[in-house]
């Protein structure tokens, strides 16, 4: 898929120029440079290190460049419990994500609130931003994060470049909640 | 604990006893721990007493308990006082029953700093009123958060939402 699929030159007086369509260069290049915002509030932020680091090395798949700037990142990676509190906190710095951007929930906690069915702790992040994959476990392993990363770029791969008209997961949630 | 401990233990017993007599409602000997439940209105003075002048200098937590719907207990709720001695190496308790019509108590920030968070711990989960507490607002729980999730009437899964962020300048602001 991508870029190679576009025409590429007939002869070799043609090198240097590569036609292609628009949307799949530029889904090309989203998809291989997914700068993450790792939003880690727990253990899963430890596994999130791992992931970074030379053992399992998320470099390969373009999602190496964390950034600690709502600004500058594209993928905001949730890992770990978000309590109340700190719930306007996260809805806030994905706010100032510039688009496209993408979310990723990792482990019980982000996606459903874990074992903390309490007072105090948000059942799943999805009551506050759209997330686009969910990562099992408590906490998952690195594999599954780079499973995730994965899962995120096929969908970067299909969906439209211009998202506008395209329905987002919580819109498509909400609008069966109000059938 | 050690055999020394309990007897340390009685000596100090009686001491409080001698000197705030009535007003000592039991002692709670288990475990090798030692539990002074002291009627409200002298609890600040049995305080002061172990930290001036039984060198128990460090407060370690401040801890609410709500009595409700236990077998046999004095009032709702019942205030913790985990104290330690680092020159003695002796540890004690002195508990409170504390009446769910009358939430309050004097603060303990004069005698330890470390009771300031504690204080502001026990008020948010259970509703104790501090009196003289220099900023006796939630510290765990968020700003918009209503009620007192450690008691036993509230929800379990009450959770709340909050919709604004808020700064910490009271606190900065405190006396030191």
């Amino acid at each position: 898929m991508g870029i190679n699929q576009g025409l590429l030159p007939a002869t070799k007086d043609e090198a240097g120029i590569i036609t292609t369509r628009l949307d799949e260069i530029v889904r090309w290049g989203r998809k291989n440079s997914l700068w993450p915002l790792p939003f880690g509030t727990a253990c899963c932020a430890i596994e999130f290190m791992g992931v970074v680091s030379s053992k399992f090395d998320i470099s390969r798949f373009g999602a190496e460049l964390v950034r600690f700037s709502p600004r500058q990142s594209d993928m905001i990676l949730v890992a770990g419990t978000i309590n109340y509190k700190l719930a306007p906190v996260l809805k806030r710095i994905y706010d100032q994500i510039a688009e496209p951007k993408y979310v990723i929930s990792m482990g019980a906690c982000a996606c459903s609130g874990g074992f903390y069915d309490n007072y105090a702790t948000v059942q799943g992040i999805e009551q506050i931003i759209p997330v686009d994959v969910f990562i099992p476990g408590c906490p998952p392993r690195p594999e599954a994060i780079l499973h995730a990363v994965l899962k995120l770029q096929e969908r970067i791969d299909k969906e439209p470049v211009a998202r506008r008209g395209v329905p987002r997961r919580h819109e498509v949630v909400e609008k069966m909640r109000d059938n | 604990m050690t055999a020394n401990d309990t007897a340390r233990h009685d000596a100090l017993v009686a001491e409080i006893k001698e000197r705030f007599g009535g007003g000592v409602l039991d002692v709670d000997r288990s475990h090798g721990d030692c539990a002074v439940i002291v009627d409200k209105a002298i609890a600040h003075d049995v305080l002061a007493f172990l930290k001036n002048e039984r060198r128990f200098n460090v407060l370690m937590d401040i801890v609410g308990i709500d009595c409700m719907n236990l077998p046999s207990y004095r009032e709702r709720f019942e205030l913790s006082y985990n104290l330690y001695s680092v020159p003695d190496d002796l540890r004690v308790r002195v508990e409170t029953p504390v009446s769910e019509l009358d939430m309050n108590v004097p603060t303990a920030n004069g005698l330890w700093r470390s009771a300031n968070w504690a204080e502001r711990e026990a008020f948010e989960m259970f509703g104790f009123n501090f009196v003289g507490h220099p900023c006796l607002k939630r510290l765990l729980t968020h700003h918009e958060f209503q009620g007192h999730p450690l008691r036993k009437d509230y929800p379990l899964m009450g959770g709340q939402w909050c919709t604004s962020t808020s700064d910490m300048t009271e606190e900065l602001n405190e006396p030191r």
